[in-house]
């Protein structure tokens, strides 16, 4: 373990949960840093010398613009001294390395067309994360994790809970087409899911409206991933809405509770990943 | 050449905002409208070719997916009537800025300084309406006269080709700053004239002070050595109305009072000093953990070994009731500067506030110009949202309550806590100094006629062209991005000294701060503005949002400016610290003004003011002894006790990633959790709890009690989640009537500030009983809307006198934090704490229609054996489910603990601990204070009941597997019987929107 998993954390322009998906790394056995994006475009820092790049949640620039969009247009046409950031971004994909987006993020990521990316092809946006049928709402979601993706990040869970904060989670496939080849090539990795965890539109399980119930995805690679929920807010058990009711069961079958929440799983997966592959 | 962009959704897409405008139309208005589009438009003052227009309309302004855009053709089509709304000239168009970044961005250069990006909404109406109907939706519901315009044009008279032209709202203010001398040498009469038309809100005792300063023979020689003459110059006025204002120096808190009751007359010298700072004071000597109390911008605490919370609470009132959205947004961005202004600065960790309004279905008469109670209330609502969730802070706790006479002004309590670490840089964080030679540095925003005495609006017309100076928008982003910054600096130790720019803006900011190293220049034309035009006294006085004034070494000022600029923060030195005791201020290198340091913060003169307490006799209300399953259903859905869930899942309460206990708990993760938990240090266990007490019905019969309750009822959250006496601190926020008696304006004055004066001593006498200081504070003492109607009458709404008291509380670890859902079925219920006869201003006798006499009183010594009885259960783990009993007592406990359990219950009254209560309707919804609901499993009662030894506990029913709730009389007999689903859906569905 001495060949440590480096993992870059963004932030700055609004982005506000850089902290816990910084901790949500480093607890999943990674070296995270915090970075603002100026600093990388600036040159000081290098996307390069990193395995995983995390766009953590936020309002970069407040959602003016439609959420994630102006932030995308900035890393989009941004010019670092050795050449421009999003070439370096399509170098870190070719390289084999691991990007996740989460709500903020994830919008960046769809409107940067980092995702779903069809033929590896990371220009132009194919699907949007748009308006909530409902308005921002902060809750509590439970997902079914799609097994049959390719995503590097959900392996091993089938399902899993997480908050969801956003006014604009609700995701769109372009078309028909782009919606069937989501699920032909294992793209969807996330659904919102009722009680039993089947899929549902019914609101407010499926928070936002999106289509499919889709809440997470990922490239052809199973490298690139985004999705709407805070898995780094499910850090530890206490995080979890129903903590007091499971520790109160849980203490009269005289068991303890897993400290370590459910959420860190993503990160323990591109940390095996990264070892496996990268190091 | 202008141009205009338009954004509309591409043909399929479901336009949700229009949707929800279309139900507000119909729900606030009862308007019937049959369809509403909506497009947005950025209208473009900047020099770009047509290619550059292209991509940046199909680039960062829409989506490539979900919308189409046209650049410089209308969108619009198929409607009877078309609404535009935009800002007015100088009202903060945030998203405009924004727009004008993404097009610097997207097109890799810089725009002009005169180049810029404006916003507005298309809203497209289609439905059977006149043009008087689209104008009423105009100014109640689409915008706000004082800070947005309005283009109306009906279907058949639009003219597709032309559209509306390209329109730039930039202020075009041709004024040449100007600095003005007052003559002070004239009749009291005509001081008293001065300080009106002027709006400075001096009294004439004040006025004269002034007046004798200036006539001061040092005073003049060396005036005239700085080429001043002898009159006060309007920088200098200004100033010193600031500074001396009620907002800035609490002169009724500080003032000498003859307080009479029973005939019997006290002097009471300051409310402040001889209350509020005395129980602080004795509190201290026995408390290890009080940091910094009421010197700085917020109250601090000793959180952990290695890190320190700061704490502060203030309102944002009447621009609230002005401009909901934004006097909500500016309060509690405001706030927040306070919080991270504090020490060497913190870093903002959750939210808490509490509003009061109207009821939203209030179906009265509405003054002119008053927005109704819903409007206001969404308003808000909205602001705080955007105000929290868009800095990154969670809102973990806060109330709501509803009262007709809030609806002149509702009260906008925002409180934001702050984490620092002990120590930066060897040094303690809550130290903050300034020593002479050091540069005054503003950093976020820019200077513009924002917020300009504050509150005095209305006298003036606002006109195209000329800026809105009444109403302040915050911009949660330039102000995210600054505080980021700052703890950057702060880290690296750039600057000594910091604290924010509110009330008063840099005259305040840098006022204050230079007495730590006794006097300042300033140089006023350094300051970044908004737009030109401003006089130098507007510069100094401005209250535009997002700035943070430093004081940054000479040996950092490189760094600190280059830190600014790689994190796109605008940063200017605007003067320095000096030692030469004076406010010294240049305009364009010339004085325009010169004071004493000591006469402008200590030359006040003491106020003096009346008060009398007279209790007012009420009468009681019959007692119903039947139909109470019926009114238990009622008080469920009386609005103080309704669900909130419709606001609380508007705000962002999970961020930062340490949330323990929400808002919002149980079963169904909606019950009414009683405390806030959050868990900062992300790799420990400590916790904050955070929670608001506060009671005005209480006041209407005595504030002695409504304050004793209100300190009761914030420590009691904070026990029922798991915290305990050993460390509570508390914040109070008194907003008040006008309580200056005034034979004509305020002829019940006297009484107003005996009510003060009671609320008081109760603070002083809990406080101290319960060891849990205050260590910050705020009052607002003219909570009164005065205008004029359209009639010709004065109308004049003042709210009840109201204190709200916040509490945080340390948990040293938060695995062990309860809820107040119930856990199992088979669990057992105790009542804790002694129910007595005490309806007076009780939720159910306010169903009955009456206030009544018996106010609860805190017995605080049986309180406090209650508290260390039930932390010590809690910690033991013996506690199932907690939950405070307040509002509809300990019926409305009950339920709420059944329902949000999704256990029935059931319940025998004969148990239940009291005192010489003879009807089941005072057992069930009494309001007395210090009782708990608490469910414990079975093989833990033994233990339960042995740490509760020694005071008012009983067994008083069982959780039951079923979803029955069942409540069994004095006598016997069944009084309350119905379900858990029906409870709660009484609980929900009134403010279900």
């Amino acid at each position: 373990m001495a060949g440590k998993v480096k993992s870059l954390v963004l932030t700055g322009y609004g982005i506000n949960s850089e902290v816990e998906t910084a901790y949500a790394n480093t607890l999943a056995g990674a070296d995270a840093k915090i970075v603002h994006i100026n600093d990388v475009i600036d040159g000081l820092v290098k996307v390069d010398d990193y395995h995983l790049l995390n766009f953590p949640g936020g309002f970069s620039y407040g959602d003016d613009l439609g959420s994630g969009k102006a932030f995308a247009n900035k890393v989009l046409y941004a010019k670092t001294p050795t050449g421009p950031m999003i070439d370096h971004i399509q170098k870190f994909i070719d390289d084999g390395k691991l990007i996740i987006g989460i709500c903020n993020g994830f919008q960046i990521l769809v409107k940067m067309g980092l995702l779903p990316a069809f033929d590896k092809n990371y220009t132009g946006q194919t699907a949007t994360v748009f308006y909530n049928d409902k308005g921002f709402r902060d809750q509590w979601v439970r997902l079914k994790v799609n097994t049959e993706s390719q995503c590097v990040f959900t392996r091993g869970i089938s399902r899993i809970d997480m908050p969801v904060r956003h006014g604009e989670g609700k995701f769109i496939p372009g078309s028909q087409e782009v919606l069937a080849r989501l699920w032909k090539n294992g793209h969807v990795a996330l659904q919102y899911a009722d009680s039993a965890y089947q899929p549902t539109q019914q609101f407010p399980d499926n928070p936002n409206g999106s289509v499919d119930a889709i809440a997470g995805i990922c490239d052809e690679t199973g490298r690139v991933f985004g999705l709407m929920p805070h898995p780094e807010a499910f850090n530890h058990i206490t995080n979890h809405p129903q903590y007091t009711r499971l520790r109160e069961q849980a203490s009269r079958k005289g068991i303890a509770l897993k400290e370590e929440g459910d959420g860190i799983k993503v990160w323990r997966n591109a940390v095996e990943y990264i070892e496996a592959n990268l190091l | 050449m202008p141009f205009r962009i338009e954004i509309a959704l591409g043909p399929g897409y479901r336009d949700a905002a229009g949707e929800s405008v279309k139900n507000a139309i119909k729900s606030n208005l009862d308007i019937a409208v049959d369809d509403i589009r909506t497009i947005k438009v950025f209208t473009i003052n900047a020099n770009l070719t047509d290619a550059e227009k292209e991509a940046v309309a199909s680039g960062p302004f829409s989506d490539a997916v979900a919308q189409r855009y046209s650049v410089d053709r209308p969108l619009a089509s198929d409607f009877d009537w078309l609404v535009e709304v935009g800002y007015l000239p100088g009202v903060t168009d945030n998203e405009g800025k924004t727009g004008r970044e993404a097009i610097e961005d997207r097109l890799g250069r810089k725009l002009g300084a005169d180049e810029s990006v404006h916003t507005s909404t298309q809203y497209l109406i289609n439905g059977n309406l006149t043009r008087a109907q689209v104008e009423t939706i105009c100014r109640q519901l689409l915008g706000n006269e004082l800070i947005e315009r309005f283009d109306v044009i009906d279907g058949r008279s639009w003219d597709a080709q032309k559209g509306i032209p390209a329109r730039v709202p930039l202020v075009k203010d041709t004024h040449q700053p100007r600095v003005a001398e007052i003559d002070l040498d004239v009749s009291d009469d005509e001081l008293i004239a001065i300080s009106r038309k002027g709006t400075l809100a001096l009294t004439l005792e004040e006025m004269k002070a002034i007046r004798d300063y200036f006539k001061q023979p040092e005073v003049l020689a060396e005036r005239r050595n700085l080429g001043l003459g002898p009159r006060p110059t309007d920088v200098e006025l200004e100033t010193l109305a600031q500074t001396w204002s009620e907002h800035c120096k609490h002169k009724i808190f500080n003032a000498t009072i003859d307080y009479v009751e029973n005939g019997k007359h006290t002097e009471i010298k300051s409310l402040f000093k001889s209350c509020i700072r005395k129980s602080t004071e004795e509190i201290s000597k026995e408390k290890g953990w009080l940091v910094s109390v009421f010197k700085d911008n917020a109250g601090i605490i000793k959180f952990t070994d290695d890190y320190n919370v700061a704490f502060k609470v203030e309102t944002h009132n009447s621009p609230s009731a002005l401009d909901p959205y934004g006097g909500a947004i500016t309060g509690i961005v405001g706030c927040d500067r306070d919080s991270a202004g504090t020490g060497k600065g913190a870093k903002l960790i959750a939210h808490t506030d509490v509003l009061c309004f109207a009821s939203p279905y209030y179906k009265g008469r509405l003054p002119p110009r008053i927005f109704h109670p819903r409007r206001i209330m969404e308003g808000v609502v909205r602001g705080i949202k955007d105000g929290g969730n868009k800095c990154g802070v969670p809102t973990i706790n806060g109330a709501i309550l509803f009262d007709d006479r809030y609806g002149g002004k509702p009260l906008v309590y925002c409180g934001s806590l702050g984490l620092m670490p002990a120590t930066i840089n060897g040094e303690p964080s809550e130290d903050k100094y300034v020593k002479p030679g050091t540069f005054i540095v503003m950093a976020g925003g820019r200077i513009g006629k924002d917020g300009i005495h504050g509150a005095t609006f209305s006298s003036e017309e606002l006109h195209e062209g000329s800026p809105a100076t009444a109403v302040q928008i915050g911009d949660p982003i330039t102000q995210k991005k600054m505080l980021d910054m700052l703890l950057e600096a702060r880290d690296q130790g750039l600057y000594t000294c910091i604290t924010d720019n509110g009330a008063g803006g840099l005259s305040s900011s840098v006022g204050e701060t230079a007495q730590f190293s006794g006097g300042c220049e300033i140089y006023l034309e350094k300051a970044p503005l908004k737009y030109h035009g401003l006089d130098p006294w507007e510069i100094l006085l401005s209250e535009a949002q997002e700035r943070m004034t430093l004081a940054v070494p000479p040996e950092k000022l490189d760094a600190f400016m280059s830190l600014a600029k790689r994190r796109g923060v605008e940063a200017t030195v605007v003067g320095k610290y000096t030692d030469t005791g004076k406010f010294h201020v240049f305009y364009d290198g010339r004085t325009v003004a010169s004071i004493d340091m000591d006469f402008l913060h200590d030359g006040l003169p003491e106020m003096r003011l009346q008060a009398e307490w007279k209790p007012v006799q009420r009468t009681e209300p019959e007692l119903p002894t039947e139909g109470l399953t019926m009114y238990l259903q009622d008080l469920m859905s009386d609005l103080n006790i309704a669900s909130k869930e419709w606001v609380i899942r508007q705000y962002d309460h999970e961020v930062q990633g340490g949330s323990v206990i929400k808002p919002l708990t149980g079963k169904d993760n909606d019950g009414p959790g009683d405390a806030g938990v959050i868990r900062p240090l992300l790799d420990r266990m400590a916790g904050i709890a955070v929670s608001n007490g506060i009671n005005p019905y209480y006041g209407d019969i005595d504030t002695y009690h409504m304050t004793a309750c209100a300190i009761d009822e914030a420590i009691r959250n904070i026990i029922a989640v798991g915290g305990s006496l050993r460390q509570i601190a508390l914040l109070d926020n008194f907003c008040w009537c006008d309580p200056i008696y005034d034979p004509e304006k305020t002829p019940d004055g006297k009484y107003k500030l005996a009510q003060l004066v009671r609320a008081n001593q109760a603070l002083y006498d809990y406080t101290t009983a319960f060891g849990t200081p205050c260590i910050s504070g705020k009052d607002s003492m003219k909570n009164d809307y005065k205008l004029k109607g359209e009639d010709g009458k004065e109308y004049k709404i003042s709210i009840p006198p109201t204190v709200l008291f916040s509490a945080v509380g340390v948990v040293p670890d938060v695995r062990k934090c309860v809820t107040m859902d119930a856990k199992m079925a088979g669990d057992l219920v105790y009542a804790v704490g002694m129910t007595k006869d005490e309806l007076g201003g009780s939720r159910f006798y306010n169903l009955l229609g009456h206030t009544g006499n018996n106010v609860p009183k805190v017995d605080a010594a049986m309180a406090k054996k209650i508290y260390d009885a039930m932390s010590g259960a809690i910690d033991a783990g013996l506690v199932a489910s907690c939950h405070d009993c307040s509002d509809g007592g300990l019926a409305v406990a009950l339920a709420e603990t059944a329902f949000s359990g999704g256990f029935g219950m059931e319940i025998d009254l004969n148990r239940v601990p009291a005192e010489r209560l003879f009807r089941d309707a005072q057992v069930l919804f009494s309001e007395s204070a210090s009782r708990f609901v608490v469910t414990v499993a079975p093989d833990k009662a033994k233990a339960f009941e042995q740490a509760m030894e020694g005071v008012p506990c009983a067994l008083i029913g069982s959780v039951r597997e079923d979803d029955r709730f069942l409540v069994n009389g004095l006598n016997g007999t069944r009084v309350i019987d119905t379900v858990i689903g029906a409870l709660k859906e009484s609980w929900q569905y009134p403010l279900r929107w």
